[in-house]
């Protein structure tokens, strides 16, 4: 990549314990979480991470409980403090960055929705949107007609004088969000922001997001242990598993070249009609009889002209350019997990 | 042999004497050094008290009663309970305790202000620091333990006997529950808000009165309720120190057997709490207006 990482992770290292800069060394002659443990009665959080996170895109985490991932996000802003490693914002080093500083950049520069939402009970939704702002300092009057904004934005106008336990868990996740996005932080950490909600609502609250993410392209970091959910908003994903990056790329990377394993497993029960688009299974142009498809279009989406091609072959259009050709044997092939290299992943 | 086996080995009477003459000797030097500043320094407190309870009494008692009544519907905002203290300051009055209950009720009041004026800061000390904690939760242990009468001594033995001596006692013995609750109240505030609080770089300041004051209120509130029936329950005790107030006549029922004298004193003090402690519970309960709403 030629353009500078917004938020570059080098080397990170947690370890939860009293002793934690000894069992660093362990963890670097390459003890095991569960040596780690046993031996000497530290939890390793995070083993030598290394994410370079594009501006303006969604970059999602992946992984089980326990995998670490809310972890690695409490890092970016210095909610856990690192056992060892780099984080950088900007090109700012965020682990040299003194009280004020921090505040600064919790303040300005990164917000933040939580999975339990972490709405202040005692304020109405208008005063929780506005607490960011009231933190930064904002007067009242622009405080108040920015959040009522950003309320209207969500679609909870209306509610403004509602308390968070007089809404529903989807609502007060939607208060979540206009909070975070009323300080007009760049950058947004979500996490697991939409896994407490049922699965309706959580459909919904991404294509909010999605939505929201056309207009404002913000970069944001989306925590998740939901494969779908990762599949369906990330611009890039990572997936974590026992404090380890496995594989960081395209989601379509994964569904077609999944790293080891463990990640084919993990990839085996998704719906690929749905996910597989026509960028990662398209040829190089040739002759084709269908109708155009565009590159960002499902195998879902394109079976039907897949199927009424002549000759089963469609031409990957965009804005006007040919960029490929795709067959119809190539879509059925795609729709076929990828066979577990190995079940024995450790 | 046997002798030091049945008999406990102990000081000697005569070493035990000369300890104890120490002890008391050192502490009426330093009153005698200090004695006169202290005083000084708890004037300003003296003549508040004593200006207060003199609006009290002499004010007329239909505008007295009105001003309670006011106070009462305006903590509480409920009819039953300002009916109930308009009656109950009636009879206290037909049975001609005005005067005593009057003293009293300064009394508890100065005492409450000051308690919370000292037990809030103290609490939100010990929630923010462990060491605080640490050192302040056995002070606080032994401040409710130690029988009244005992802290009593010093306290006369420096200021002598008097309101602020008896105020003084008053305060030891009922600051306990409000410094408790408020560190209580604000260790107890929900790890996620607090977390979210921080997540948007909220200072210490913001975080104390944006988020853990106003959530650790119902807590608080309890303490300032169990803090006003423990200074009402030490009313007869201070008495003893020449504190004026309903005490006194207590006093009096219980060294001259006055069955009637001490029953009826004994039950305005008891009007007295409940008034206090329903205005101030349902005051509290109408802050927390947000916890009562329909949650699914």
């Amino acid at each position: 990549m030629t353009e500078e990482p917004k938020v570059r992770i080098k080397e990170l290292y947690k370890i939860f314990g009293d002793v934690p800069q000894e069992a660093l060394g362990h963890v670097r002659q390459g003890m095991t979480k569960s040596e780690l443990l046993e031996r000497h009665g530290h939890v390793l959080g995070l083993r030598d991470i290394n994410l370079d996170i594009p501006g303006r895109k969604i970059q999602v985490i992946m992984g089980l409980s326990g995998s670490g991932k809310s972890t690695l996000i409490r890092h970016l802003n210095r909610l856990i403090e690192p056992t060892s490693g780099e984080i950088w914002v900007d090109g700012e080093d965020v682990l040299a960055m003194g009280d004020k500083a921090l505040r600064h950049l919790r303040r300005f520069k990164m917000s933040m929705v939580f999975q339990k939402f972490g709405l202040l009970p005692h304020r109405t939704v208008q005063e929780n949107v506005e607490y960011g702002l009231d933190i930064q300092g904002v007067d009242g009057t622009e405080a108040a007609e920015r959040a009522a904004k950003w309320i209207a934005r969500v679609g909870l106008a209306g509610f403004e004088g509602h308390y968070p336990g007089q809404l529903s868990g989807g609502m007060q996740q939607r208060v979540g969000l206009a909070r975070a996005l009323a300080t007009d932080a760049e950058i947004l950490l979500m996490d697991e922001a939409f896994s407490a909600l049922d699965p309706l609502i959580r459909t919904d609250m991404q294509t909010i997001l999605l939505e929201l993410q056309e207009e404002l392209h913000k970069t944001i970091i989306f925590i998740t242990h939901d494969l779908d959910e990762a599949l369906r908003i990330g611009d890039r994903i990572a997936i974590l598993r026992d404090g380890e990056i496995i594989q960081a790329s395209d989601p379509q990377e994964i569904l077609m070249n999944p790293a080891d394993g463990y990640i084919t497993d993990f990839i085996k029960d998704v719906n690929r009609a749905k996910v597989v688009r026509m960028r990662s299974i398209m040829g190089p142009p040739a002759p084709a009889q269908g109708a155009p498809v565009a590159p960002g279009d499902t195998i879902e989406e394109a079976l039907q002209k897949l199927h009424a091609a002549p000759d089963g072959c469609c031409p990957v259009m965009a804005g006007g350019d040919l960029r490929g050709t795709v067959g119809i044997d190539s879509a059925i092939q795609a729709l076929k997990a990828p066979a577990a290299a190995s079940a024995h992943y450790s | 042999m046997l002798d030091f086996l049945t008999e406990f080995p102990s000081l000697g009477r005569r070493d035990l004497s000369a300890l104890r003459q120490g002890i008391d000797e050192s502490f009426r030097t330093f009153s005698r050094a200090y004695g006169e500043q202290l005083e000084a320094f708890f004037n300003p407190l003296l003549k508040f008290l004593v200006w207060f309870q003199d609006l009290l009494t002499d004010a007329p008692w239909p505008l007295v009663i009105l001003v309670i009544a006011a106070l009462t519907w305006f903590g509480a905002r409920s009819w039953k309970i300002t009916g109930g203290t308009v009656i109950a300051f009636l009879l206290i009055g037909i049975f001609d305790m005005w005067e005593d209950t009057m003293a009293t009720l300064a009394m508890i009041s100065v005492a409450t202000v000051l308690c919370i004026a000292i037990g809030i800061p103290l609490g939100i000390l010990m929630a923010r620091w462990d060491r605080a904690q640490s050192v302040i939760t056995p002070i606080l242990d032994v401040m409710q333990t130690i029988p009244s009468f005992v802290y009593l001594i010093p306290v006369v033995m420096l200021l002598g006997i008097g309101k602020v001596p008896g105020l003084l006692a008053v305060c030891i013995y009922a600051i306990p529950p409000i410094v408790r609750l408020t560190n209580l109240g604000i260790r107890l505030v929900d790890r996620e808000v607090m977390e979210a609080a921080e997540a948007f770089g909220a200072s210490y300041r913001q975080k104390l009165f944006g988020v853990q004051i106003p959530l650790a209120l119902p807590n608080i509130f309890a303490g300032v309720n169990q803090t006003i029936m423990m200074a009402l329950s030490m009313v007869v005790i201070a008495s003893m120190i020449g504190v004026q107030g309903l005490g006194v006549p207590v006093l009096r029922a219980i060294s001259n057997q006055y069955l009637a004298l001490g029953l009826m004193n004994g039950l305005a003090i008891v009007a007295l709490a409940i008034i206090f402690d329903r205005v101030s519970q349902t005051y509290g309960k109408r802050l927390q207006a947000y916890r009562e709403t329909g949650r699914e």
